[in-house]
């Protein structure tokens, strides 16, 4: 779960209100957040550092609040109160709109070479905005958590913000040999090429875990202006030349990736979130992007979508008896603009380009529940008669297990997981020979292979536990598994037993009568007979 | 110990004494040690009211060895002085007689004698007064004489310091008669024996009663695993509710049916190495079922069922890689696929309790391997208001019965719900499992009537315990991302 940190008076500042802790915990629960923990500056270095690393740090007080992974639109303060705010019905859900700019329009032209490495990119602008230190500190927070999370670490998506009154359009997106491009990056104070800066960020805490997104393919995403000033090299730094700060007033906007679709959801939640800040609030100053091919596209795309349920599917599935304007109200709350039409039955729902987590009717389902209160919708039992059955492996294997107790021996619970040697060396086989399955990048040797026999398993737990007074009689009854191309996955397990006697004496008699026992119970009688068992040596080796 | 023979001393003298008699008197008296007494009167007092003791504490100044030593040669003081003849003494000698270190100081602070420094070989001694009185020595021997009151407590504590005296506590009984009492005591039986039974013996005998307080003889039995006794009785509450157990007997699962069937896009972070155990051989599914495969693949690209979809390439080869199971969620996709293909459609509950596996980092609380439970209900017309219900039900029986429901997130659950139970032990609501209803572009496919609604919800199979135990295991259901 995405955990977002907001200042918790900068919070309340904005929701015009204060709240007890328990009062706001409250109230996350209710709309589906979680307050996992309050803190501060100082106690988070404290914790992390020590006391002494922690002197002088902020003391401000922070909410720690886990949000939904879905929820794009509750990665920062201002999402979060935004919500709240029509959740509680303090304020109308805002409309944002996509402006065309009396001037030239900022475009963005992505050569071919893109294609192979990074091939999409949208844009846009936010037009005289005012920033504060909080605001700002906000504004790089949100795009460091989109970066963590739809963007999976940048490798779908990356995101550029610009100083535009610091550049020149239009804008050319393309790829270049990492020796030809050479630029100041971001808090650096001189020029270094794309080849230097994979070197010099090789140790930066930061950015190495970016490196091997483009590292060792031939050409390097980078964005310039119509001078010749590097914007950004995607997904690694932008420039220094185009840094935002907090009296930018013109801010532009860049996603580069490899999936279009999540671009356009990033472009969107960015430019939604903080356009609360422009002159023109909630409004986004359009950009237009060239692909290879010439076809060119306007962004952001700040779609609204409309789709229409019907009032008792929502209550059937939920399980209220809700009106239909009710749940219209309902709806709104969560920031899904809804009224009644036609009939009077139909619901039309408007759903926001902040709630791209909004795909089907359920995902409508369940906000109307959200805002009803999960707490007060009354249980009811299912009516659904059926006749339970046991899977029959699962009922012997309940059967022989309070038998195996009975019979004096101890039930063990070991690990499905372990060594290649474990299966094979230790008991005198060849891996080979095992048709084990191999698990890929085990990150230690436990986790080479799945067990193919027990045995293994209760000889490790055996050995942990040779001080106890002896002997010791330990069973299990599990699965081990092992390659089957008669299977779909090309893979079954198969239920096993095994018991292991530990003592100054071997007492094969123990574990033969024990086994005789089993026999007895599974009413399988010694002797050649067909139906019958007997036992013989193996060759050698278990 | 009661037959023997100083318990039997014991009794008869008891019998001729007036009132009682003082266990450390009788044991002066008899000759034997103390203790023999206390075990005989202990051993007595176990038979019953044969006699009644008393224990009682009396303090006792008692000399040390080196007390004992002075009041038989003088203190060190006095044998100094009187080690030193007319003519005085050379220190150096002086101090080399036994008593001589700590004889001088004390016969010095005591201006019994004197040190001539300026003499000419060496300091000498000489004698201050004509003769002394070894107080020290009469005092101990006063104390010896068993007269110890008759010194003073500055007296007393004075000895006790230089060592000489001890205070001591000494432990007695008084012993009086019982209501019991007689002086024959007979050997008490410790168990009924055929031969008694058979010869009626037993009506004559006495028995000595049973020591409740000791330990019987545990039997030789075998144990079962407590995480598996929770196990099975968690079979139980589903059998007990009327779901039929699913087979989960494959530990290696394919992505299509442990995350592509279920909807959750092929670029969720929970399908990175990090999270779950590929494999290496077999590293790819040999089989899918391709027309089903063909819908699930259509929905998340382009939508469909109503859906919007995820609109991303979704691609075969990432769907046919083969995993450790990371849920068992995927056993229930399996099943509701079958029930799918069964028509007309039938409702159906489903469970399963069985291992998964998870690729993270391993501290105390978290495992590579763990159990769960996951249970199931497909059924025309239900809603989070059944779901709800069947929660009820299902925590009664492990008894956790103060619930409350919050709004969660799954990628295949929509409305989705977190399950929360009042911790009496850490006054706080905590987290007991995960729950929702599939989303129709997970059932649709699978060719599930669209009438048709599943509810489901899991847990770790620790959890339980933890809300009725005050124990901190971790582990909650679908890890939600």
């Amino acid at each position: 779960m995405p955990t977002v940190s907001v200042k918790r008076d900068l919070l309340f500042r904005a929701l015009g209100r204060t709240y007890t802790d328990e009062e706001f915990d409250e109230l996350c629960f209710e709309f589906g957040l979680e307050l996992d923990e309050i803190t501060s500056e100082k106690e988070i270095i404290s914790k992390e550092q020590g006391n002494e690393k922690a002197e002088g740090a902020s003391d401000v007080v922070l909410y720690k609040i886990d949000v939904p992974a879905n929820r794009y639109d509750l990665l920062c303060l201002e999402g979060l109160v935004r919500g709240l705010q029509v959740f509680k019905e303090r304020i109308k859900a805002p409309v944002y709109k996509r402006v065309t700019p009396n001037g030239e329009i900022q475009k963005l032209i992505i050569t071919e070479e893109t294609a192979r490495i990074r091939p999409y990119a949208v844009a846009a602008v936010l037009r005289n905005i005012k920033f504060t230190k909080d605001r700002y500190d906000s504004f790089i927070e949100l795009q460091e958590k989109l970066h963590q999370n739809i963007c999976r670490k940048r490798a779908l998506v990356a995101i550029g913000t610009h100083d535009l009154d610091t550049l020149s359009g239009p804008f050319t997106y393309t790829a270049k040999r990492p020796s030809d491009i050479k630029f100041k990056p971001l808090n650096k104070t001189k020029e270094y090429t794309a080849c230097e800066l994979m070197n010099i960020y090789k140790t930066d805490n930061q950015l190495k875990h970016y490196l091997h997104i483009i590292e060792n393919k031939p050409l390097f995403p980078v964005i310039y202006d119509s001078n010749g000033v590097v914007l950004s090299m995607p997904p690694i730094i932008n420039g220094n030349h185009s840094k935002i700060t907090v009296n930018t007033r013109n801010v532009f906007i860049e996603c580069t990736g490899t999936d279009f679709t999540k671009a356009k959801i990033v472009l969107d939640v960015i430019v939604t979130m903080f356009s609360e800040y422009c002159e023109n609030p909630f409004t986004v100053e359009a950009a237009e992007v060239v692909f290879p091919n010439g076809k060119s596209y306007t962004f952001p795309e700040l779609a609204y979508r409309k789709e229409i349920v019907r009032a008792d599917l929502i209550n059937k599935k939920v399980g209220i008896r809700e009106t239909p304007e009710n749940i219209a109200k309902l709806l709104t709350r969560m920031h899904l603009k809804s009224e009644v039409i036609g009939d009077g039955n139909q619901i039309e729902i408007e759903i926001p380009p902040t709630r791209a987590d909004v795909i089907h009717a359920c995902d409508i389902v369940e906000d109307a529940a959200i805002a009803y209160g999960y707490n007060n919708i009354q249980m009811a039992l299912p009516k659904t008669y059926t006749i339970a059955n046991q899977f029959p492996l699962n009922k012997l294997t309940e059967l022989l297990r309070y038998d195996m107790a009975a019979a004096g021996f101890t039930e063990a619970l070991t690990f499905a997981l372990c060594s290649q040697e474990d299966i094979a060396d230790k008991l005198g086989l060849d891996i080979s020979a095992t048709k084990a399955v191999h698990i890929s990048n085990p990150k230690t040797a436990e986790f080479q292979v799945a067990r193919t026999t027990l045995l293994p398993g209760l000889l490790k737990t055996i050995a942990a536990n040779r001080k106890m007074p002896l002997p010791l009689k330990l069973f299990e009854i599990s699965d081990i598994v092992v390659k089957d191309s008669s299977r779909d996955v090309g893979a079954r397990n198969y239920r096993h037993l095994c018991a292991v006697y530990y003592n100054k004496n071997p007492g094969f008699e123990i574990i033969h009568g024990l086994l005789d026992r089993i026999m007895q119970l599974l009413n399988v009688p010694p002797g050649e007979k067909k139906g019958g068992y007997v036992i013989k040596a193996s060759e050698g080796h278990l | 110990m009661a037959d023997g023979p100083v318990a039997e001393v014991l009794l008869r003298q008891l019998a001729a004494a007036d009132g009682g008699l003082d266990s450390a008197e009788l044991a002066a008296k008899l000759g034997v040690e103390h203790q023999a007494v206390v075990g005989a009167v202990k051993s007595l007092q176990a038979l019953g009211e044969i006699i009644e003791a008393e224990l009682r504490s009396t303090k006792r100044w008692e000399l040390t060895a080196e007390g004992e030593e002075i009041a038989r040669e003088g203190s060190h003081e006095a044998r100094v002085f009187r080690s030193i003849p007319p003519e005085g003494l050379a220190q150096s000698e002086l101090m080399r007689l036994p008593s001589g270190k700590v004889g001088f100081s004390k016969a010095m602070s005591n201006k019994w004698i004197r040190v001539d420094k300026s003499a000419a070989d060496g300091p000498r001694v000489f004698r201050v007064v004509d003769s002394v009185e070894d107080e020290v020595q009469r005092r101990l021997q006063l104390v010896q004489g068993g007269q110890a009151e008759k010194l003073g407590e500055k007296e007393r504590s004075e000895l006790r310091k230089r060592k000489l005296l001890t205070e001591v506590t000494l432990k007695t009984y008084w012993v009086s008669k019982g209501s019991a009492f007689s002086t024959s005591i007979s050997k008490q039986e410790t168990e009924l024996s055929p031969e008694m039974i058979s010869s009626g013996s037993w009506r004559d005998r006495p028995f000595k009663p049973y020591n409740f307080l000791a330990h019987g003889v545990l039997p030789d039995s075998g144990h079962l695993h407590p995480l598996l006794k929770v196990r099975s009785e968690l079979r139980q509450i589903f059998l007990e509710m009327g779901f039929t157990e699913m087979p989960t007997d494959n530990f290696i699962e394919s992505s299509f049916w442990n995350f592509d069937a279920l909807f959750q896009p092929q670029q969720h972070p929970a399908r990175d190495q990090h999270d779950t155990f590929f494999l290496r051989d077999p590293a790819e599914a040999l089989q899918l079922p391709m027309d089903y495969v063909h819908r699930v693949k259509r929905t998340h690209s382009q939508g469909g069922y109503g859906s919007q979809g995820y609109k991303y390439n979704w691609k075969l080869e990432e769907a046919r890689k083969n995993l450790l199971r990371t849920h068992t969620t995927s056993a229930s996709a399996r099943a509701l696929y079958r029930l799918a293909q069964k028509k007309p459609f039938t409702p159906a509950k489903y469970f399963s309790i069985d291992r998964v596996f998870r690729n993270e980092t391993l501290d105390a609380t978290h495992l590579a391997e763990f159990h769960q439970i996951e249970g199931v209900v497909a059924d025309h017309g239900l809603t989070l208001g059944h779901l709800m219900g069947v929660l009820r039900e299902f925590f009664t029986k492990l008894g956790i019965t103060q619930l409350r429901f919050k709004p969660a997130y799954n990628p295949y659950t929509e409305p989705s719900m977190e399950v929360f139970s009042y911790h009496q032990g850490l006054r706080k609501w905590v987290e007991v499992g995960n729950s929702g209803i599939f989303r129709p572009e997970m059932l649709l496919p699978m060719g599930l009537p669209e009438n048709v609604s599943v509810i489901a919800w899991g847990l770790s199979l620790e959890r339980p315990t933890m809300i009725n135990t005050a124990s901190t295991t971790s582990g909650s259901w679908w890890a939600t991302r």
